[in-house]
């Protein structure tokens, strides 16, 4: 059975960790460096990235994640784990920290606040069309060396909600807040 | 192709609070308040004129904060900002929703405007967070559409005590529905006071319908881990952070806690050193019960 941890220091870890169990795959909560060992691949949740990132830098998994993910462990973030996974940053803090894997520029909260988050149905290469819920949503604004495996046009422009750049995968919107499993199914087949 | 797309479906309202889980969200006054608080790792910040310790020792009528205050706050920061509405004030709730507010908390912390009626929150397209000391009231909450409930604790006291309380009685009164029978459940839903089809929705779940955080009195990683232990799933700190000795390293504190609530070595190390947390009351000696407003 493939292990497949969730980073579980803030955010909608609960969710995915369902969504992974529903995949078969064994569960692993990741809160210290150590949850690391002998996972196949790994989840950033959706939450706020400058919790997520501040706690990861306190918790110690900064170095030990930056090395396993450099290394080829298998990610997909989702939200603020899009962010983190990204190698550029705008409307957020100048001092934030990401991952770097995806060759993408993203804005935080560039589908608006709170009040602009929406659901709408996303096609997905591979998988067909799946519920999309766009929280607080982080926009891809530019990208380069990445597979677009999904889009959606908010009225000014098709922008990627999916992108792969091999073992890592990045997400807009929350496939892990419905029951419909195509997003994780597909991340988890890929090991 | 632009697909059709929803706003302020219920998904998308209690999604924001799924997003806010295991963390710690903050009473802030001003922008620089809102600026430590997210450097310290804070998931949301609360914008208020004065935290709730202030607003117990001024008295006087608690309303809606200044917008040109919760604008600042919002520029400052680049996570959430939540605003307070007085309880049954929905046109303090449609200014709110009109500043573009994350969230808005229809808080016992403020006067009440209506002593019996609290606001339709389902037309609303912003979500809210209401108060409740049990079951009953926070189903209440959730039928008028809250998308968050948090326990009311005794805000302002920095005493643990009655979130523990209202805490431990919305669970033992879940477990309590989960071990009962179809046919009781409409006994137990007169009980409680509640909607019935929430009530049949608890008992077959075990759990809320929507988050539950935990706030009011909280000022110690111990009592944020306490707290967690009991089944809150966040936690809001108010008067707790910027009324202790040493803010930055107290808010700090607090959000490890949260998270590591389970791994007292944190837990420990993180309490060392912190100074002095906010002086604090004990509860029965207070003259306002804050807990007591809502119906």
């Amino acid at each position: 059975m493939k292990r497949v941890g969730v980073l579980a220091l803030q955010g909608d870890v609960r969710e995915h960790a369902s969504a992974l169990a529903g995949c078969g795959t064994e569960v692993v909560y990741v809160r210290t460096p150590s949850d690391l060992a002998g996972l196949d691949g790994i989840v950033i949740p959706g939450g706020e990235s400058t919790t997520i990132a501040y706690l990861l830098g306190t918790s110690g998994l900064r170095s030990s994640l930056t090395g396993a993910l450099t290394d080829g462990l298998p990610v997909l973030g989702t939200c603020a784990g899009l962010i983190m996974l990204s190698s550029t940053m705008v409307g957020g803090r100048e001092d934030q920290w990401s991952f770097g894997l995806l060759d993408i520029t993203v804005q935080r909260n560039g589908y608006g606040r709170q009040i602009a988050s929406f659901e709408t149905p996303i096609e997905v290469e591979g998988v067909g069309v799946v519920p999309g819920v766009f929280i607080r949503a982080p926009r891809i604004t530019q990208w380069g060396d990445v597979q677009v495996l999904a889009t959606y046009d908010r009225g000014d422009g098709v922008h990627p909600v999916l992108v792969r750049h091999g073992s890592a995968w990045g997400c807009s919107f929350h496939p892990e807040l419905t029951t419909n499993l195509g997003v994780h199914e597909l991340f988890t087949s890929s090991f | 192709m632009t697909s059709h797309s929803t706003t302020g479906s219920s998904l998308v309202k209690r999604g924001l609070a799924d997003m806010l889980r295991g963390g710690v969200i903050m009473d802030v006054v001003n922008p620089e308040q809102a600026r430590i608080a997210e450097d310290a790792g804070a998931v949301a910040v609360m914008a208020l004129e004065r935290v709730p310790s202030d607003i117990r020792r001024d008295g006087g009528v608690a309303r809606m904060s200044d917008p040109q205050m919760i604008q600042e706050i919002q520029a400052a920061v680049t996570i959430p900002v939540m605003a307070k509405a007085r309880i049954g004030h929905f046109a303090e709730a449609q200014i709110l929703q009109a500043l573009d507010v994350d969230y808005i908390d229809e808080s016992e912390v403020l006067t009440p405007a209506d002593e019996e009626n609290h606001i339709d929150k389902r037309s609303f397209t912003v979500p809210f967070v209401c108060g409740a000391t049990n079951l009953g009231e926070a189903l209440r909450r959730i039928g008028e559409g809250a998308c968050l409930i948090r326990s009311k604790g005794e805000a302002g006291t920095g005493n643990v005590v009655e979130a523990v309380r209202h805490l431990r009685t919305i669970h033992a009164q879940m477990r309590r529905l989960a071990s009962a029978d179809s046919a009781e459940l409409f006994a137990l839903a007169k009980d409680l006071q509640a909607p019935l089809p929430l009530v049949q929705e608890v008992a077959e779940t075990g759990q809320l319908p929507v988050p539950l955080f935990c706030a009011g009195g909280i000022s110690t990683p111990a009592d944020a881990a306490l707290v967690m232990q009991l089944g809150a799933q966040a936690v809001f700190v108010g008067s707790g952070i910027f009324k202790s000795d040493d803010p930055i390293l107290m808010a700090k504190a607090i959000v490890e806690a949260t998270t590591h609530y389970l791994d007292p070595s944190v837990v420990a190390r993180v309490s060392t050193g912190l100074g002095a947390a906010m002086k604090g009351f004990e509860t029965s000696t207070l003259e306002v019960r804050l807990a007591e407003r809502g119906w």
